[in-house]
C-alpha cells in the first residue's frame, strides 16, 4: 500500500506546525518553510496524478480499519486532478505573498498551510463526516486568511462570511445526522450502496438530507441565492489569499460532483435535486453577469467572474449527462487559474495607482503600466472566453457537451457582458489617467508569480487536446461508481 | 421521550434561527450557539434513544450506538472553537466600527426606527 496518498495532508500539517514554532521575526525562514512545503506538495501531486492516471483507485485505510468502520482516503482521477490544481495554484500565490503581504499579520504562513491541508483533505477523504471536519479545517484557516491585514472592510466582510459558514456547518451536521440515522453509515461508498435500498419514510428523510447537502455545498460553491458573501469577502481579502480562495468555491463543486456521481447517477434516487441545481446554476450565471457589469472595483468584478464560473460549471454538472463533466473539468482548471491570476493583477494595478486603488474610475497613471495593461488584456481575453485562449476552448467544449439552447444563450450572453465589463474596467484603469500618481511600479517577484499563473493558462491552451482527454478520462471514471465502491468495500456491501 | 427531545430540538433551533436573524452581533452569536446545541442534540438522537444503556458492547444486552456520541464530541469541539473565534471577531468589529451592528453601520437601522 502506498503511503503517498496521505502526504498532501501531512506535508502542510507538519509545515504549519513548524511555522507556529518558528520565531516570528525570522521572515525569511518562514518563507522558505512555506515555499518548500508548497513545492513538495506540487511534487507529490504530480506523483499521485501519475499513479491515478492509469485508472486505478487507491484506498488508504487510516489505522488500517476496514471501511465502512474506519475512515478511508480515496485517490481516484478526480481527487488527483483537484490536488494537482491546488498545488499548482498554491505555489504562485505563496510566492506573491512572500514579497511583503505575509508580514501584515502574525501567522500568515501557518494559516496558509492549514488552509492547504483542509483543501487537500476535502479532496481525498472517502467519508462524509471526515469531509465535514476538513471543511471546518479549511474554513477556520480561511477566516484567519480573509481577515489577514485587517482593515474595516475586511472585518465587516469577514463577519458575514464567518456567520454564514457557521450556519452552513449546522445544516451540514443535520444532513449528516439524517444520513446516519437512515442508512447507518457515513462512508461515501457504503452510503451509495445503502441509499439505493431504502424505502418508505427513511427514503423521504434521506431525500431531505441530500437536499440539505446540496444547500451546504451550494453555499461553499457560492450558488444563488447563497453567493452574496463572496464578492465582498474576495474583493477585500489580500491578493494572494483571494488567489488561493479561487479554489475554495471549487471544493463545493467537487463535493457536489463526488456525491452525485457516486450515489445519484442511477438507481431509484437518480437525479435528486438535479433540476433545482440546473435552474439555480443558470440564475447564478445571469446574476453574476449583472454584478460584473455593475462592479465599482476591479476586485469585485473579478469576484463576480468567479461566481460566473461557478454557474457555468454547475449547470454542466447538473445537466444530467456525465459526458459534460469532462469539458466542465477543463473549464474548472482554466477558470481557477485565470481568476487567481486576475486577483494578483488587480493587486498590482491597485499598488500602481496608489490611493485610487482598484476603483474603476479615472485615476493616476501606473508607473510602467504598459506591462500590466498587456497582461490585463491577455487575461481578459482568456477569462471572457474569446479566441484564441483556453477560455474559448473550454466554452466551445462545454457547449458541444451541453446542447441546450438556453445554456448556449446564457453562456454567450454572460461572455458578452464579461467583455463589456472588462473593457470598461481596462479602459478606465489604463487609459483615463490624470497624470503621474504616488503608486509603485510592479516588483519582479510579484510579476513572476502572476506570469507563472498566466503561463499555466497558456499551457492549458497549447496542450488543450491532452488536457481535455485527461479530463474526459476523469469523467469516464466517474461514470462507473461501481469501481469506486468495489475499491473501498472489497468484500461487497456489509 | 422522543416527543420531548423533538420539542427541545425544535425550540432550540427555532430560537437559534430567530436570534441569527437579529442585526446585532451578540444575539447572532447566542443564536449560533443555540443552533449548535439543537444540532448536537439532533445528532445524538440519530443513534436511537435508549435510557440507562452504556455504549460498550458486552456490558449489557442492548448497548446504545457509540458513533453518534463520537460525532457529537467532534461537533462540540469544532463549534466551541468557532464560537470563540466569532466572539473575538465581533469584538474586533465593534472596535473598528464603534457599533455592534452586523453591517458595521447602523445608519439605516436608526432611520428605519424614526
Amino acid at each position: 500500500m502506498s503511503h503517498w496518498i496521505i502526504a498532501p495532508i501531512l506535508i502542510p500539517a507538519l509545515a504549519g506546525m513548524l511555522l507556529l514554532l518558528e520565531v516570528r521575526e525570522r521572515h525569511q525562514l518562514r518563507r522558505v518553510t512555506g515555499l518548500l512545503s508548497a513545492s513538495a506538495l506540487l511534487a507529490v501531486a504530480v506523483l499521485l496524478w501519475q499513479q491515478a492516471a492509469d485508472g486505478s483507485i487507491t484506498v488508504y485505510r487510516l489505522g488500517n480499519w476496514a471501511a465502512p468502520f474506519g475512515i478511508v482516503l480515496v485517490l481516484d482521477r478526480l481527487s488527483a486532478l483537484m490536488l494537482l490544481l491546488t498545488a499548482l495554484l498554491a505555489f504562485p500565490a505563496l510566492l506573491y505573498a512572500c514579497r511583503g503581504d505575509d508580514r501584515k499579520g502574525a501567522n500568515f504562513h501557518g494559516l496558509f498551510q492549514f488552509q492547504l491541508m483542509g483543501i487537500n483533505g476535502a479532496f481525498l477523504t472517502g467519508d462524509l463526516f471526515n469531509l465535514f471536519v476538513f471543511f471546518e479545517v479549511l474554513l477556520i484557516a480561511s477566516y484567519g486568511l480573509a481577515l489577514h491585514g485587517r482593515g474595516r472592510a475586511r472585518v465587516k466582510a469577514g463577519l458575514h462570511y464567518v456567520v454564514l459558514n457557521l450556519v452552513g456547518s449546522a445544516l451540514f451536521l443535520i444532513a449528516l445526522g439524517l444520513i446516519y440515522g437512515t442508512t447507518g453509515t457515513l462512508n461515501m461508498a457504503d452510503f451509495a450502496v445503502k441509499a439505493q435500498a431504502l424505502s418508505g419514510s427513511d427514503h423521504t428523510l434521506l431525500r431531505v438530507a441530500v437536499l440539505l447537502l446540496w444547500v451546504v455545498f451550494g453555499l461553499k460553491a457560492a450558488l444563488f441565492p447563497l453567493y452574496f458573501w463572496l464578492p465582498a469577502t474576495y474583493a477585500n481579502a489580500t491578493a494572494a489569499v483571494a488567489a488561493l480562495f479561487a479554489i475554495m468555491t471549487k471544493v463545493g463543486l467537487y463535493a457536489i460532483l463526488r456525491v452525485y456521481a457516486l450515489a445519484f447517477a442511477s438507481g431509484p434516487l437518480a437525479g435528486l435535486g438535479r433540476h433545482a441545481l440546473w435552474a439555480l446554476a443558470l440564475t447564478t450565471l445571469v446574476l453574476a453577469a449583472i454584478g460584473a457589469l455593475g462592479a465599482k472595483r476591479l476586485g469585485t468584478l473579478v469576484a463576480y467572474l468567479v461566481v460566473m464560473s461557478v454557474g457555468t460549471l454547475l449547470a454542466a454538472f447538473s445537466y444530467g449527462q456525465l459526458q459534460a463533466v469532462g469539458p466542465a473539468l477543463y473549464y474548472l482548471l482554466h477558470s481557477t487559474m485565470i481568476c487567481a491570476a486576475l486577483f494578483l493583477l488587480t493587486d498590482l494595478v491597485a499598488r500602481g495607482r496608489g490611493e485610487a486603488g482598484d476603483t474603476i474610475a479615472a485615476g493616476p497613471a501606473i508607473p510602467h503600466g504598459g506591462v500590466l495593461a498587456v497582461l490585463f488584456f491577455a487575461a481578459a481575453i482568456a477569462v471572457a472566453g474569446l479566441p484564441p485562449l483556453s477560455g474559448f476552448l473550454g466554452k466551445v467544449a462545454l457547449m458541444q457537451a451541453v446542447p441546450v439552447p438556453l445554456y448556449w444563450a446564457l453562456l454567450l450572453l454572460a461572455g458578452l457582458v464579461g467583455v463589456i465589463g472588462l473593457s470598461r474596467a481596462g479602459s478606465s484603469l489604463f487609459w483615463r489617467t490624470l497624470g503621474p500618481g504616488d503608486g509603485v511600479r510592479p516588483g519582479r517577484q510579484r510579476l513572476l508569480a502572476l506570469l507563472l499563473l498566466l503561463a499555466m493558462v497558456l499551457a492549458l491552451t497549447l496542450w488543450a487536446q491532452p488536457v481535455l482527454q485527461a479530463t474526459a478520462s476523469v469523467a469516464g471514471q466517474l461514470q462507473q461508481p461501481q469501481h469506486y465502491i468495489q475499491a473501498v468495500l472489497p468484500g461487497g456491501a456489509s | 421521550m422522543e416527543l420531548l427531545v423533538a420539542v427541545i430540538i425544535g425550540v432550540l433551533v427555532s430560537t437559534g434561527i430567530y436570534l441569527c436573524l437579529r442585526a446585532r452581533t451578540f444575539p447572532v452569536v447566542m443564536g449560533l450557539t443555540l443552533l449548535g446545541y439543537g444540532v448536537n442534540l439532533f445528532l445524538f438522537a440519530m443513534g436511537g434513544l435508549k435510557i440507562d444503556r452504556v455504549a460498550v458492547v458486552g456490558l449489557n444486552s442492548d448497548p446504545t450506538d457509540p458513533l453518534p456520541q463520537a460525532l457529537v464530541l467532534t461537533a462540540i469541539v469544532i463549534g466551541f472553537a468557532m464560537t470563540a473565534f466569532l466572539l473575538v471577531l465581533a469584538l474586533r468589529s465593534q472596535g473598528e466600527h464603534h457599533t455592534d451592528h452586523v453591517d458595521g453601520d447602523d445608519e439605516g437601522d436608526r432611520e428605519g426606527r424614526r
